[in-house]
């Protein structure tokens, strides 16, 4: 697709993704590669993400980027700036970068990202790459959205700590200890072999890459590339893309109850009598408003 | 409301760019997304990110004496795409005289130095708005 | 500085003066509430004695010329000679500066001072893409060896002393100067000179770098290394303060961040070996002067302080000469108005008065007319008249440090390097600037900064007089700016492309090819660079193969 087209498409579903059913139908069915990058802000996810790219491309694949910056819940605005790192791809028409904002989701992922995840699989990309700011739970948010999540850790940030306990970084498929130029990035290389030791994972999950010095790239590419093949293999990706359709449905019912609990609130006495009120709103929305699908 | 995009650009090989984060700060508070490239990004590289993401407004800063050049060639690129259609302002050091050259090659408004930072986001408002108005909302 | 029974005694009659004042105030309020400079000092209402309790003069001040250097770094200061009154413009071709620079010769200048076009700065070929429109337009445009050698075309380099505003390119533009000097038969040991190559500005302020910070600080310990060697004569730095200002920081940030450099730029000297008791004394530093009177005074007083206790108790230096801080000061470029271009001269007068009285060594002033365009000739003199009127006519000139002991200015003085001391620990706690930069933290600080006195202009918290004050409705025209002649990228291009296919292209193979493997082993890249330039490899090509190392530094964003 040209990358105008898939552009417009993208702005459309963000705007209002309830057109995402009619946009997706169009487009023959097409799986890509989808990867998800997390991890704290300033670790280098779009350093890493640029030096991937290149990789990838050296094989003639084509990539597309979404990277997901938070937006200001006061003013509704964004700053989005993770292209910058990713430059040198921006005249390679088998690259297609796209920046969006959160848009008030909560977790660090955006309402429309699996519409437009969906979009740019069926487009035909090989490869479809997503960045999102790692707090917390957004961890965990992006997992259900991918085929495969890297978590970037690097030196100075000293969060992991927290998320160890909070027992976010469970979730990962590959661990990346970037900046590897850095001499201190080697306590974090070891408390990580220390974990996944605990967690009853494996060293292979766990990788060093330097984008500054374009150390362990490659790596990096190769084990994603070696996850991804194991987990088709073993079922994993299927039952991740069902969980996935479930969670996305969840967004979605979430939101139109939500919808319909802020059409009662002041009419409502008591909590059952609200509850009456919402569900009985919710069917003449539903019945009114057809299948429906995002919100 | 719907959400506007913009792209905040700075062509050319200088690299002073306060005055392009100072307003990409000020658009963003006012409620807009904005797309920053950093410094030294060509015209290709600036049409190429306003056609990936679908920007509403591309703002060039450009301080190095070579705005006609640019503009002119990014306005090319833009049409070539066939996004002409999304208007460009220019902010930086522009001489009063060229002025009239940068609006008959397509650039929407031009802001010299020490523009208010309220009258670009007021400018940039009502653009996009007009916009609005005459598709009928997008 | 004063007796205990004095200062009670002045505490109570300045109880009853504030009480009396209460009343009074309430019938005729002050102007504002609050009064404050940019970088946040809050400016009491009167100073006295009390403000200056626990300061010590022999300690905090000295006698100029003594450590710490409060009052200045000579013993005479300008009853000995003025400062040094530098006004630097022009630029062109190769063939043009070499006229001009022997024009200068011929009239008893000893010094000459070059400017590089961007390509050159930013290490591309006049014929590369990003070059286009740009070659030869803020200053010299260098491909090779060849423009050097038509640049200093029968001037003795053993016998002048020439400045470079070069940075991330500077390894490769000593090394020209070091070849074309040798092919002249001079020996480089004689050389003197001064190259800016302070690379960490760039990063914050400037913009013009090229690799990463950590390769840029390995570049530059390999220049001072070699220089310390080969070059003893040659300023292998000086630190700039002026930009990070004019990017939008305030007076604090300015002294903090430019120290912060210096320090990273000493450790690195002391890190290849070098002894900062004799490094230290070539090291000199470049401020801005801004439009706060009396706290860009305080501010050069306590710069000096402030270095002087760095080297002192940081690195141990015990060589006086090492202690002091020599800088130059140019009038704020930010701080001119297109509006009323005329208020500039008074607004350029006030700054570099504050740099005399702040005791500069050397001063540009600016013409009133640069936010309109190229300056005229008229303005150009008016400028350099400025300094003359304060020199010859105002008598500040005549008594060394004449504002010292003012309560104010010594109040000011204190404030000023009590900030700055906090955001060196602050950068220090962050591991030290370069870190600091890579994070983008120092970055952020200076671009907050500069939106706020955005917004306070805006908000008209501060005034401008004839632009959100004052006003006249007569509209200020833009003149045309930098018009350079086209030819000039031209024969450019055409003189690099021929000489691409001229010189012996296996030689030039054969130094990139050794200057590639020593900057991966880790070796002083400076010999390496010299061979390469000899070969007459381009400043382009050699850039490129630095950048195939070291990788190019892409900006952190920092909103
Ligand atoms: N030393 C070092 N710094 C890196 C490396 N990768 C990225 N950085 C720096 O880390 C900062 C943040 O990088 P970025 O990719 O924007 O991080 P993100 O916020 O996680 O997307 C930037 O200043 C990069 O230059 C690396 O391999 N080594
Ligand atoms: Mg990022």
């Amino acid at each position: 697709m040209e990358h105008k087209t898939l552009a417009k498409l993208i702005t459309q579903i963000e705007n209002n993704p309830e057109v995402a059913p009619q946009i997706l139908q169009q487009f023959p069915e097409h799986q890509s590669k989808v990867i998800g990058f997390t991890g704290s802000p300033g670790v280098g996810k779009s350093s890493l993400i640029d030096r991937v790219i290149r990789y990838i491309r050296t094989r003639d694949l084509s990539v597309a980027v979404v990277a997901i910056d938070p937006s200001s819940p006061f003013t509704r605005g964004a700053f989005l700036g993770d292209r910058i790192r990713m430059r040198e791809h921006f005249v390679d028409d088998n690259v297609f970068i796209r920046s969006m904002a959160s848009r008030g989701a909560l977790g660090g992922l955006c309402d429309a990202i699996f519409d437009v995840v969906k979009l740019l699989e069926v487009s035909g990309f090989d490869y479809v790459l997503v960045e999102t700011v790692g707090i917390g739970q957004s961890e965990i948010e992006i997992s259900h959205l991918v085929d495969v999540t890297v978590l970037v850790l690097s030196p100075g940030f000293g969060d992991e700590v927290q998320m160890l306990k909070a027992g976010v970084m469970e979730i990962a498929d590959l661990y990346v200890v970037n900046k590897s130029d850095l001499p201190e990035s080697d306590t974090v290389y070891s408390q990580l072999l220390a974990f996944l030791a605990l967690a009853g994972k494996s060293e292979q999950q766990l990788c060093k890459a330097s984008t500054h010095a374009n150390n362990g790239v490659r790596e990096v590419v190769e084990k994603i590339e070696r996850l991804w093949e194991s987990f088709y293999a073993d079922g994993t990706i299927e039952r991740r893309r069902k969980r996935r359709t479930r969670y996305h449905a969840e967004h979605i019912v979430r939101k139109i109850v939500e919808q319909a609990m802020n059409t009662v609130q002041e009419n409502a006495t008591n909590p059952y009598e609200f509850v009456k009120l919402a569900l009985s709103r919710l069917c003449e929305n539903h019945l009114r408003g057809g299948q429906g699908g995002g919100i | 409301m719907r959400i506007f995009r913009i792209l905040i650009a700075k062509p050319g090989l200088d690299g002073h760019d306060r005055g392009a984060k100072v307003v990409a700060h000020a658009l963003r508070d006012a409620g807009f997304e904005v797309i920053y490239t950093g410094l030294r990004q060509t015209p290709e590289q600036i049409v190429r990110t306003a056609v990936q993401e679908d920007v509403d407004l591309i703002g060039l800063s450009i301080l190095s004496g070579a705005h006609l050049q640019l503009s002119k060639k990014v306005i090319e690129l833009l049409k070539k795409e066939g996004i002409e259609d999304v208007p460009v302002f220019v902010g930086g050091i522009i001489p009063q005289d060229d002025v009239p050259q940068l609006l008959q090659v397509g650039v929407k408004k031009v802001f010299g130095p020490g523009t208010p930072l309220s009258e670009i986001v007021q400018e940039v408002k009502s653009i996009l708005q007009e916009g609005v108005t005459k598709t009928g909302g997008a | 500085m004063y007796d205990k029974e004095f200062l009670r005694n002045l505490s109570e009659k300045a109880k009853t003066w504030e009480e009396q004042l209460q009343a009074e105030l309430r019938k005729f309020p002050e102007r504002s509430e609050k009064f404050s400079t940019r970088s946040g000092i809050e400016i009491k209402r009167v100073y006295t004695p009390l403000d200056l309790e626990v300061m010590d003069y022999l300690k905090d001040l000295g006698m100029p010329g003594e450590y710490p250097f409060t009052r200045g770094v000579q013993r005479t200061m300008y009853r000995g000679r003025f400062w040094t009154m530098r006004q630097y413009a022009g630029f062109g071709t190769a063939e043009e500066t070499n006229n001009r620079f022997k024009y200068l010769l011929q009239q008893g200048q000893t010094g000459l001072s070059v400017a590089f076009d961007l390509p050159t700065q930013m290490g591309y070929d006049s014929d590369h893409p990003l070059a286009q429109g740009e070659v030869g337009r803020v200053g010299v445009a260098v491909d090779s060896l060849r423009d050097l050698e038509i640049l200093f075309d029968g001037i003795p380099l053993k016998d002048v002393s020439t400045s470079m505003t070069i940075n991330s390119t500077a390894v490769i533009l000593l090394a020209m100067y070091a070849v074309t000097a040798q092919k002249q038969g001079a020996e480089i040991s004689e050389l003197r000179g001064t190259i800016q190559n302070d690379v960490l500005k760039e990063y914050i302020a400037r913009g013009t770098y090229i690799f990463p910070p950590q390769p840029s600080m390995r570049i530059i310990t390999d220049i001072f290394e070699f220089c310390s060697k080969n070059m003893p004569k040659w300023n292998t730095i000086s630190i700039s303060g002026y930009h990070i200002r004019e990017a939008g920081a305030d007076a604090v940030q300015e002294l903090a961040f430019t120290f912060c450099d210096g320090i990273a730029y000493v450790e690195a000297a002391i890190k290849s070996g070098l002894d900062p008791n004799v490094f230290g004394k070539q090291l000199s530093f470049f401020f801005a002067a801004h439009n706060n009177f009396l706290e860009e005074i305080a501010k050069f007083r306590a710069a000096r302080r402030i270095w002087a206790k760095i080297m002192k108790e940081r690195f141990k230096v015990t060589n006086p000469e090492a202690l002091k801080l020599r800088f130059h000061t140019q009038t704020g470029g930010s701080t001119l108005t297109a509006q009323q271009p005329l208020n500039n001269i008074v607004r350029v007068a006030l700054q570099a008065l504050s740099a005399v009285l702040g005791g500069t060594q050397s001063l540009h002033t600016n013409s009133f007319d640069e936010a309109l365009g190229l300056p005229t000739e008229e303005s150009v003199q008016v400028a350099l008249r400025t300094q003359q009127i304060i020199a010859y006519e105002s008598g500040v000139a005549d008594t060394v440090d004449p504002l010292a002991g003012s309560f104010a200015i010594e109040s000011l003085t204190n404030e000023i390097e009590q900030k700055v001391w906090e955001y060196i620990e602050k950068i220090d706690s962050l591991g030290g600037m370069v870190r600091a930069i890579e994070t983008g933290y120092v970055q952020k600080e200076i671009h907050n900064s500069a939106y706020e006195q955005q917004v306070a202009v805006e908000k008209k918290e501060q005034i401008v007089v004839g632009v959100n004050a004052f006003q006249t409705k007569q509209e200020h025209q833009m003149k045309n700016i930098l018009k350079v002649d086209p030819s000039v990228e031209e024969r450019q291009i055409t003189t690099v492309r021929k000489l691409k296919v001229e010189r012996d292209n296996n030689a030039v193979r054969g130094t990139l090819k050794d200057l590639k493997e020593a900057a991966k082993d880790g070796k002083n890249i400076v010999p390496y660079v010299f061979d390469a330039v000899r070969a007459y490899a381009t400043l382009g090509e050699i850039s490129d193969t630095l950048r195939e190392v070291f990788g190019e530094y892409t900006e952190s964003m920092i909103l």
